[in-house]
């Protein structure tokens, strides 16, 4: 329970432990150095907004030992610089920006359309955390200019590839599904295959960019 | 005449999906656990006609499942919510292995306590497998459809030792279901007092209740404050509290993330106990 250098470790019943930290940069910091550097026991990471989930095995080991272990970790990696180059290859995605929502965007951000594309396509984006959908990842990394709330009234069916803004964040329905996100474009990019190893195409730490793939399907 | 077994499905009862012990490791993907809801049944039903427990077998919801054994015969034990095993007609024995001839048609009843029954057939239900498993997982879509008429659930072929157990009797399902509770990790978003009012009054299991998550009816949950959680991962046993104040215990198809503090998480061995909560049925907490 102690808070270490920004990090609160909560039991979450007694298999898993939740650790809450100051944003989502700090999420994927800690996500990262828990994989890199996998306590005893533990089972599964889920990251999320502001914290990562540790599952783990009590047979072996306990909610003490394992926030020691997690603390370590933490500590070293706020000792570390931090690393500019994630290691992992940035998956393009190209995006066709013809979405419903587009001029919607428009009018809330106050610019025109073709800067909401050109904002979109200049971000540097990376998965922070998969939830909703098997293989929908919320990106973070969105220009402030192109915060906009959901909509008011969401939709019973978004098709897969859409691609939507709500708040702070960006992301591509992996499949047909209902939804409230801002749609400003769509792609052909297959997000989720059961049959792909591993099946998401942004797992959570992947960095992603938008491509402007133009008009037409 | 085949040489490969089969069930062919001919009732479903309210709902009947094929579960296994789930899809663990994908929650970082936005996959949730999936697998039986009450773990502890469906090992025993895999003992008894000697699978390796984690085979898959059918879960069914308050009976009216009816199947027939297609091909070679069958060895098959029900476990769970307790109802009428039939085979042909002749009543036979729960938590027992039972053989069945070919073309045999068995029939569960309807269960006088409890919620679900599982059905486990020697060599296990040779579906296909999705990311390790053959569950189907209610929210997501993933793995097999809900079982409906006509289906036919192809029984596997493995080599298998010869089943260790005879009879299993178990004991019937309290009639005042006591779930065992961890409080946190969120109970510093409830106002003073809410933690004893959780462990300390009966809350009713509403008929809107599922593999998702058991909704619960009682004197709302009061919170602190009107902050907005940030998501954040859940487990299956989170009692969740959304706004209106009534609980909601995650089960095994619950989302990966929620937005609604988590007040307590039910022990992993209680969650079992909990899969078999009734509509209407009281059921309480206490904390460890």
């Amino acid at each position: 329970m102690a808070p270490a250098e920004g990090a609160r470790v909560l039991r979450c019943g007694g298999s898993a432990a939740l650790v809450e930290v100051a944003d989502l940069v700090q999420v994927l910091r800690l996500y990262e150095a828990l994989l890199a550097e996998r306590p005893p026991g533990v089972r599964e990471l889920v990251p999320a907004a502001r914290t990562v989930l540790v599952a783990y095995d009590a047979g072996e080991t306990g909610f003490d030992d394992l926030t020691q272990a997690i603390i370590e970790r933490w500590q070293a990696a706020a000792e570390r610089a931090p690393e500019p180059d994630h290691g992992a290859d940035v998956v393009e995605v190209p995006v066709h920006y013809d979405g419903p929502d587009l001029a919607q965007v428009a009018q809330l951000t106050g610019l025109d359309e073709a800067e909401v594309v050109r904002r979109h396509t200049g971000g540097d984006y990376r998965s922070g955390f998969c939830g909703f959908a098997p293989g929908f990842a919320y990106l973070t990394g969105l220009d402030p200019a192109l915060h906009v709330p959901r909509r008011d009234d969401p939709r019973t069916r978004v098709p897969a590839g859409s691609v939507a803004l709500a708040d702070e964040f960006t992301a591509v329905y992996p499949r047909d599904s209902p939804g409230g996100w801002q749609l400003v474009g769509h792609s052909d990019i297959v997000l989720w295959d059961v049959e792909r190893d591993p099946p998401a195409l942004l797992a959570p730490g992947t960095p992603v960019r938008f491509v402007d793939a133009g008009s037409g399907s | 005449m085949r040489d490969s077994g089969a069930l062919e499905v001919l009732r479903t009862g309210a709902l009947a999906t094929v579960q296994d012990l789930g899809r663990p490791g994908y929650a970082h993907l936005g996959v949730s656990g999936s697998g039986a809801a009450d773990r502890g049944s469906l090992r025993l039903a895999n003992r008894l006609v000697g699978n390796p427990e984690s085979a898959a077998g059918v879960e069914v919801v308050l009976g009216g499942f009816a199947a027939r054994v297609l091909g070679r015969p069958a060895v098959v034990a029900v476990t769970g919510a307790r109802c009428s095993v039939r085979a042909g007609g002749r009543l036979l024995a729960m938590d027992s292995p039972l053989q069945l001839s070919a073309d045999t048609v068995l029939e569960l009843g309807a269960p006088e306590a409890g919620l679900r029954t599982y059905l486990a057939v020697r060599g296990g239900l040779d579906v296909a497998a999705v990311l390790g498993s053959r569950s189907t997982d209610t929210l997501s879509g993933l793995g097999p459809d809900a079982l409906g008429e006509g289906v036919e659930l192809p029984v596997g072929t493995e080599e298998l030792e010869a089943p260790s157990v005879d009879i299993a009797p178990q004991p019937h399902p309290p009639a005042d279901l006591v779930l065992g509770v961890r409080v946190g990790p969120r109970d510093d978003w409830f106002a003073d007092g809410a933690v004893d009012q959780l462990c300390s009054t009966g809350w009713q299991v509403s008929s809107d209740t599922d593999r998702v998550g058991i909704r619960l009816d009682g004197e709302p949950l009061e919170r602190r404050g009107d902050g907005e959680l940030k998501s954040e991962a859940m487990v299956r046993g989170s009692i969740q509290v959304p706004r209106g104040g009534r609980p909601i215990v995650f089960g095994a198809d619950h989302p990966v993330t929620g937005g609604y503090p988590v007040i307590a998480v039910v022990d992993h061995d209680d969650m079992d106990l909990a899969a078999q909560a009734r509509p209407g049925q009281t059921l309480r907490f206490r904390a460890r």
